[in-house]
């Protein structure tokens, strides 16, 4: 199923910021309809892996099965204009993807994202998950294939994150390849198919949240305390 | 990019805030910068070189003696004075802007006042590459010679009017030593009826005496009229201007171009580095460069934004100055040429600003801080400083577009000499700012 299904394949990725390298050597693949989750610690690289997949950044060395304009991308702060009403953002980032039918994939954005109401506010005035939904909104406007959110549950309060994870998981449902960044285990484990760990730039486990939690051998700890112990063990 | 400009200037008009302080902010500096420019240095150096020989020092008016220096220390205390003692000296002086200018008294001056025949001429010689400093010197000259014309016009009008008192009525003078006895119309024409009274009446010499007397008379009563004749009789003293080099703009004219140049500055300065921030500070900067716009068409949308922003300003201020200067609306395309490069080359330097600074605060401090000093650099007369700093202050101008621009702008709003150089020097600008640019946001997305 996975060779024919799959939508994103990364081969071999680095990325050096001068002497220092980010990313050394990272491999993935996405298959429709897979949520694949990037954990590890801050500085793990996880930022640098999604803004490549996504051609914000040019890897030093590897390759990608498609242009990475054709992937949705949500990055980690709302990049919005906060002078902009929700529509009117909406609306400019569609003409820019050059959306064939503009007010037409508006309408859906602002109906599948629940803020239909909010339409004429603008960004400024909106709370922090309200904008980070504008934010995912933006980067499903051309129905992408695959979807890159990095961190995307970061800044909200509980009630906000299950939203969040409501909607996504809906997106995934309907076949959006959904990969993204976190340092939260506990929200991966829950939310994933799979999982991909990541410390200083190099890609330690591949698999899925059972096959991580035998890797780590949880012995009594829970699920975040025995990553913890993993990454002790590997060096990090 | 026409969604990008739009959603610029959709941004811009709900920010009246900032819209309002940008069109209000120049407008006020520029007038401030007017007001400033229009009034001169205290006292200026000016170069005096007197040739008049001792001798003729004084002037010698109707038997009495008038001490020159009398007249030129009111000059010399609107001035700060530089002797020199010869016109090589003199010009030198003022084509090394050591002195804004210099005034050159003939040693014809006394003869010529003396006799009348002809008005007596000095000179004044100055640098005219700044009409700031230019105008000043001529005003302070001008309005120094008319009162030391001036006094000596009353002078040489009394003394000609005693002459004529003389004639008409008479009197003791004293001529080369000898105390002379003038008879005087009055007298003469007393002797003349005393004397055709004892003539017969059928005498025909009578009435040739009577023809004297009526013409004694006439001449009387006519001299009467010759205190209003007499004071409006022309200035002695001539002024014989000669600029050395440079352009002669006229001052208000020439505040026009720096007010206008100022006001382009800030607009499209803080404009282009402004809404280019504001791309990376609303993190809208990487979602565009992935496949929506190229950088290059970013560059260029806000450069636009700016630049056409600044041309409506400028023609705004334009149309409202236009009440106040006399503006020559038939170069209206030479205009529209200097304030579109102008505006260019600004705003390429506003989006390097903006392209280094990476945020609208932090981009919008370095924007005036650059700005301002580079202005009043350009602004700098060349007297002002030592000829090696002055040089130093050329090279650094023509770094940046506020000299070009200015001078750009002289020249089509005053003819100030031609305007290709300056476009061309600006056109240069804004690419050199373009390609700075562009580099500084290579490194933009993080
Ligand atoms: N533009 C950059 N210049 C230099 N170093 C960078 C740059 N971006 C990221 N890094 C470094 O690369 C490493 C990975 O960063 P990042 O991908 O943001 O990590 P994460 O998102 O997992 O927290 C960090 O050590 C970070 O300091
Ligand atoms: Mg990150």
């Amino acid at each position: 199923m996975e060779g024919e299904d799959r939508v994103l394949e990364a081969v071999g990725l680095v990325k050096r910021y001068g002497t220092r390298e980010a990313l050394s050597g990272v491999s993935l693949a996405a298959s429709r309809g897979e949520l694949v989750a990037v954990i590890g610690p801050n500085g793990a690289g996880k930022t640098t892996l999604l803004s490549i997949l996504a051609g914000v950044q040019r890897p030093d060395a590897g390759s990608l099965s498609r242009p990475a304009g054709e992937v949705g991308w949500v990055p980690q702060q709302a990049a919005l204009y906060g002078k902009l009403t929700v529509a009117e953002n909406l609306r400019l980032f569609a003409r820019l993807e050059k959306v064939a039918d503009v007010e037409g994939a508006v309408e859906r954005m602002l109906e599948q994202t629940g803020l239909a109401d909010r339409r004429d506010d603008q960004v400024a005035t909106l709370s922090g998950g309200n904008r980070q939904r504008v934010n995912i909104a933006v980067g499903l406007l051309a129905e992408p294939e695959v979807l890159l959110l990095d961190e995307p549950s970061a800044a909200l309060d509980p009630r906000q994150r299950e939203r969040l994870w409501r909607f996504i998981l809906d997106r995934a449902r309907a076949g959006t390849a959904v990969i993204y960044s976190t340092h939260d285990v506990a929200e991966a484990e829950r939310y994933a198919h799979r999982l991909l760990v990541l410390a200083d730039g190099e890609l330690l486990f591949s698999g899925s949240p059972a096959e991580l939690e035998a890797a780590c051998g949880a012995g009594g700890l829970d699920f975040e305390g025995a990553f913890v112990e993993f990454l002790r063990r590997r060096g990090h | 990019m026409r969604w990008l400009l739009l959603k610029d200037l959709r941004i811009l008009r709900r920010s009246p805030l900032l819209a309002a302080l940008l069109v209000i902010y120049p407008i006020a500096i520029a007038l401030l910068i007017g007001f400033a420019v229009s009034r001169g240095p205290d006292r200026p150096r000016v170069a005096i070189l007197n040739e008049l020989p001792a001798s003729a020092r004084t002037l010698s008016l109707g038997g009495e003696d008038v001490d020159v220096a009398r007249y030129t220390r009111r000059l010399f205390e609107a001035v700060d004075p530089v002797t020199v003692r010869t016109r090589a000296e003199a010009l030198d002086k003022v084509r090394s802007g050591d002195v804004l200018a210099a005034l050159i008294v003939p040693p014809d001056v006394t003869r010529k006042l003396e006799t009348g025949l002809e008005p007596a001429t000095v000179q004044v010689l100055y640098n005219a590459e700044d009409p700031v400093k230019a105008r000043y010197v001529q005003d302070t000259i001008k309005a120094q010679v008319q009162d030391a014309s001036n006094a000596l016009t009353r002078k040489l009008t009394q003394v000609a009017l005693g002459y004529l008192k003389l004639i008409s009525s008479g009197g003791r003078v004293s001529l080369l030593g000898r105390d002379v006895d003038v008879l005087g119309l009055e007298r003469a024409e007393r002797i003349v009826r005393a004397a055709r009274r004892e003539l017969p009446r059928a005498s025909a010499s009578r009435e040739r005496l009577d023809r004297v007397e009526r013409f004694a008379a006439l001449a009387r009563d006519n001299l009467s009229l010759s205190d209003d004749v007499l004071a409006s009789v022309a200035s002695p003293i001539r002024v014989d201007r000669k600029v050395i080099h440079g352009g002669a703009t006229p001052l208000s004219s020439f505040a026009v171009p720096v007010a206008l140049t100022f006001s382009l500055m800030f607009v499209t300065v803080l404009l282009a580095a402004g809404a280019l921030a504001l791309e990376r500070e609303e993190n809208a900067f990487p979602r565009l460069v992935r496949g929506l716009v190229p950088r290059s068409g970013l560059l260029a949308e806000k450069v636009g934004l700016a630049a056409i922003c600044a041309l409506v300003l400028a023609l705004v201020m334009l149309a409202a100055l236009s009440a106040f200067v006399d503006l020559g609306w038939g170069r209206f395309p030479l205009w529209i040429a200097a304030i579109a490069l102008g505006a260019l080359g600004f705003a390429a330097m506003g989006a390097a600003i903006g392209g280094l600074a990476r945020e609208v605060r932090a981009a919008s401090l370095l924007g005036v801080m650059l700005s301002l000093p580079v202005a009043f650099l350009a602004l700098v007369p060349s007297g002002a400083v030592s000829g090696g700093a002055y040089d130093a202050i050329r090279v650094v101008s023509a770094a940046f577009p506020f000299r070009p621009t200015l001078s750009a702008l002289d020249a089509a709003l005053n003819r100030s000499g031609p305007i290709g150089p300056p476009l061309l020097h600006l056109a240069v600008l804004t690419l050199a700012f373009g390609a700075i640019a562009r580099l500084s946001l290579v490194r933009f997305a993080r």
